[in-house]
């Protein structure tokens, strides 16, 4: 276990888990993203679970994809009114999963991000999990490593480029604090 | 705490990585979420999976390799063991003489199915012992308790899951090395296996000695936990409203079954008496409140709203307290459509100008339904559409049987739309009725699978291939054409009302890979064609 994981554990021991819910639409790397958050507190030495809808819903229909961490979790799925961050690909998808977060968690969407510095359109998840990484306890270099695992040779550089124009773009405006 | 001994696994995942430490040696079963991954890692892990072409075949090739004294597993979405279901019945009288393992995958609040029928019931029905897990972890370790249970009692082991612990990645653990089981071997068994009468009545007796046994062992079973906690609130759970409950009444007292056929009902008796309020968390029917109840056991369950749909932590928290106001509405998000390049938008487009009456079936295009098509008049289990549309034409009048017709996928055709197409052959309507068979290569609903129509088997290698025309013909239809739907063409739509014209038997073959895994499904074909492997294709030899 690191240092981040040692610490928010000592702290948060008996507050609940880091919530997380990513929503888009099938095809937009939802799932991927996720993926890649599970991984990152995995390895940060967390409990970690992830729940996700596949099927139906996948044929270009809302989907949304749970992640919580923290140092025991029950439930894989992030109560409603509980979430820490709602991450959107879409802007659409913002306002229908608002009642989702808890009061005073934040929305990470499209706009947080400069699409024309984006290297490519697809990178958009990665980049917002830069945006997401300013405010979550794990270190920069665990996130690039989950991205090394995540993406073929070919499309990591885009990815890795993605994930730190998302990270400076709220890097300067928030500091890292783990959400409680 | 070992990080290296840490995986993050689906609770699909961890079924299929126990079953091939466990030496599983078959898998067989049939596409359907949230059940399809299971044979899909065990293949890719090195186990022996394959896709039948329905439910019913899969079981009876995981009894037959169980008969021989191997261990074997089938795997299936809950609707899929009602297909299974006549072997299932009989199987827990014959017993088994390596292991059987059942894996039902059951999908609360119809995320991918057609209805939310809680196979719990199908346990007690049959006489089979259930283990439920909760977690991926527990998915893992009940796998081999499956095994284990199977080969003491020589009975087949439903193990079932539901959505959110087959689709849900948690922390597994997992254990070293891998078992090998006894070689398969077969050993005769008349009175045990041949379920003449003569031989069932003992075996149902049999059965039922085993089933007792079983709810004595499970008195003192490591597979359920008593958790202690505050004796004012008692919780009795399984699967996963126990993770749920866990978290929604930190401080209660819990007792966990994870071995929930036959229940350990003096362990129950003893639980709730030590406790002031005892409540049942379980999703789905009131399986187990029923089972407690009629022990005499004085417990409660949920208020009858929390039957439809999933559970989840703030619905425990208000069954916990006897809340039964209106919930809140999920989030409104976007409906799933027909992609926007798929080959059967031409089909339904033609249907819906057409204004047939159409008896639809399980795949992606029942999205049919939806607009601007509304071209689906039925949906009601694999295999239906043709049943149903065959009694339409039967008993409608004839300006309204004239426009009845069945559409189906390639895979659902394969699954059990063939005995719809015998009888049609064998009971055929005055006026004829027409099936579009919709032919994309794969089973695309549930992530684009193989099946006995593609030619190639779950590692997307080349076997024997069954075509689809060849068994139309071979069934004795008059007219069967193949059609390439292509955008601008009225190839289709010219068969079609040909077709209804006919007042023949008629089977329309709408052809056309599906756009999401065209490339994909190229690529296999040519290596069907030997062209980019080094070892001789079975197939050319």
């Amino acid at each position: 276990m690191n240092n981040a994981a040692i610490a928010m554990k000592s702290q948060n021991l008996a507050r609940p888990p880091c919530n997380i819910v990513v929503a888009g639409l099938g095809g937009q790397g939802v799932l991927a993203a996720t993926d890649i958050i599970a991984e990152v507190a995995l390895r940060a030495g967390f409990d970690v679970k992830k729940s996700e809808i596949k099927g139906m819903s996948q044929r270009g229909g809302s989907v949304t994809c749970d992640v919580r961490f923290g140092a025991q979790i029950f439930s894989p799925m992030v109560p409603a009114g509980e979430a820490d961050f709602l991450l959107a690909l879409e802007a659409a998808e913002l306002e229908p999963n608002r009642p989702l977060l808890r009061s005073g968690g934040v929305t990470i969407g499209p706009s947080a991000i400069d699409a024309d510095k984006l290297p490519q359109k697809k990178t958009l998840n990665v980049a917002l999990l830069g945006a997401l990484s300013a405010y979550l306890p794990m270190a920069q270099q665990q996130w690039l490593d989950s991205i090394g695992l995540a993406f073929a040779p070919r499309f990591l550089e885009a990815n890795r480029q993605a994930f730190l124009l998302g990270r400076a773009s709220h890097n300067n405006s928030v500091h890292a604090t783990p959400a409680a | 705490m070992d990080d290296q001994n840490r995986l993050l696994l689906s609770g699909d995942e961890a079924i299929a990585l126990a079953a091939w430490q466990a030496g599983v040696a078959l898998g067989a079963g049939y596409p359907g979420t949230p059940s399809t991954e299971i044979l899909e890692h065990f293949s890719r892990l090195g186990g022996r999976a394959q896709w039948s072409p329905n439910e019913k075949v899969a079981l009876e090739v995981a009894i037959g390799a169980a008969f021989g004294g191997a261990r074997a597993m089938a795997t299936m979405k809950h609707v899929g063991l009602n297909v299974a279901s006549d072997p299932l019945f009989t199987v827990a009288y014959t017993g088994v003489t390596g292991a059987l393992v059942i894996v039902s995958a059951d999908d609360p609040g119809m995320h991918s199915s057609q209805n939310e029928q809680d196979n719990r019931r199908y346990a007690v029905a049959a006489g089979v012992p259930m283990l439920e897990p909760s977690d991926s972890q527990e998915a893992y370790d009940f796998l081999f308790a499956a095994i284990e249970i199977s080969e003491r009692w020589k009975i087949p082991v439903l193990l079932r899951a539901t959505t959110r612990v087959c689709h849900s990645y948690t922390v597994v653990r997992p254990r070293a090395g891998r078992d090998t089981p006894a070689a398969a071997n077969f050993v005769r068994d008349l009175k045990a296996r041949v379920m003449v009468p003569g031989n069932a009545r003992p075996a149902h007796r049999r059965l039922r000695r085993k089933l007792s046994e079983m709810a004595e062992w499970n008195e003192s079973c490591a597979l359920n936990r008593l958790l202690p906690g505050d004796k004012s609130l008692g919780i009795i759970a399984s699967g996963i409203s126990f993770m749920h409950a866990r978290e929604a009444a930190p401080e209660a007292s819990v007792l966990k079954l994870g071995f929930t056929h036959p229940l350990p009902m003096r362990q129950i008796a003893q639980f709730a008496a030590g406790v002031q309020r005892c409540v049942v968390i379980e999703e789905g029917d009131p399986y187990l409140l029923e089972a407690i109840r009629a022990a005499g056991i004085p417990v409660t369950g949920k208020p009858e709203m929390y039957r439809f749909g999933e559970l989840d932590v703030p619905r425990v928290r208000r069954i916990l307290r006897g809340d039964t106001s209106a919930e809140a509405a999920a989030p409104a998000g976007k409906p799933p459509q027909l992609c926007e390049a798929c080959p059967y938008r031409i089909v339904f487009d033609a249907l819906h100008r057409h204004n047939c009456i159409v008896a639809g079936d399980i795949g992606c295009y029942t999205l049919g339904v939806l607009r601007p098509f509304e071209a689906i008049d039925s949906c009601v289990c694999m295999g239906a559409s043709v049943g149903v549309g065959l009694g339409l034409r039967h008993v409608l009048p004839p300006d309204q049987a004239c426009r009845v017709v069945s559409i189906i996928g390639d895979s659902t055709f394969i699954h059990s739309g063939i005995s719809g197409l015998v009888e049609m052959a064998y009971n055929p309507p005055p006026n004829g009725h027409v099936v579009i068979i919709l032919d994309n290569g794969t089973t695309a609903m549930t992530g684009h699978q193989e099946h006995p129509g593609t030619g190639r088997n779950l590692k997307h290698e080349p076997t024997g291939k069954v075509v689809l025309e060849d068994m139309a013909r071979a069934c004795g239809i008059p007219r069967v054409q193949v059609i390439e739907p292509r955008a601008g063409s009225d190839a289709f739509e010219n068969a079609l009302v040909e077709a209804l014209k006919s007042r023949q038997l008629s089977v329309i073959i709408a052809r056309r890979p599906c756009i999401l895994v065209a490339r994909e499904l190229k690529e296999y074909e040519q290596r069907c064609n030997c062209h980019e492997v080094a070892e001789p294709c079975p197939a050319a030899v």
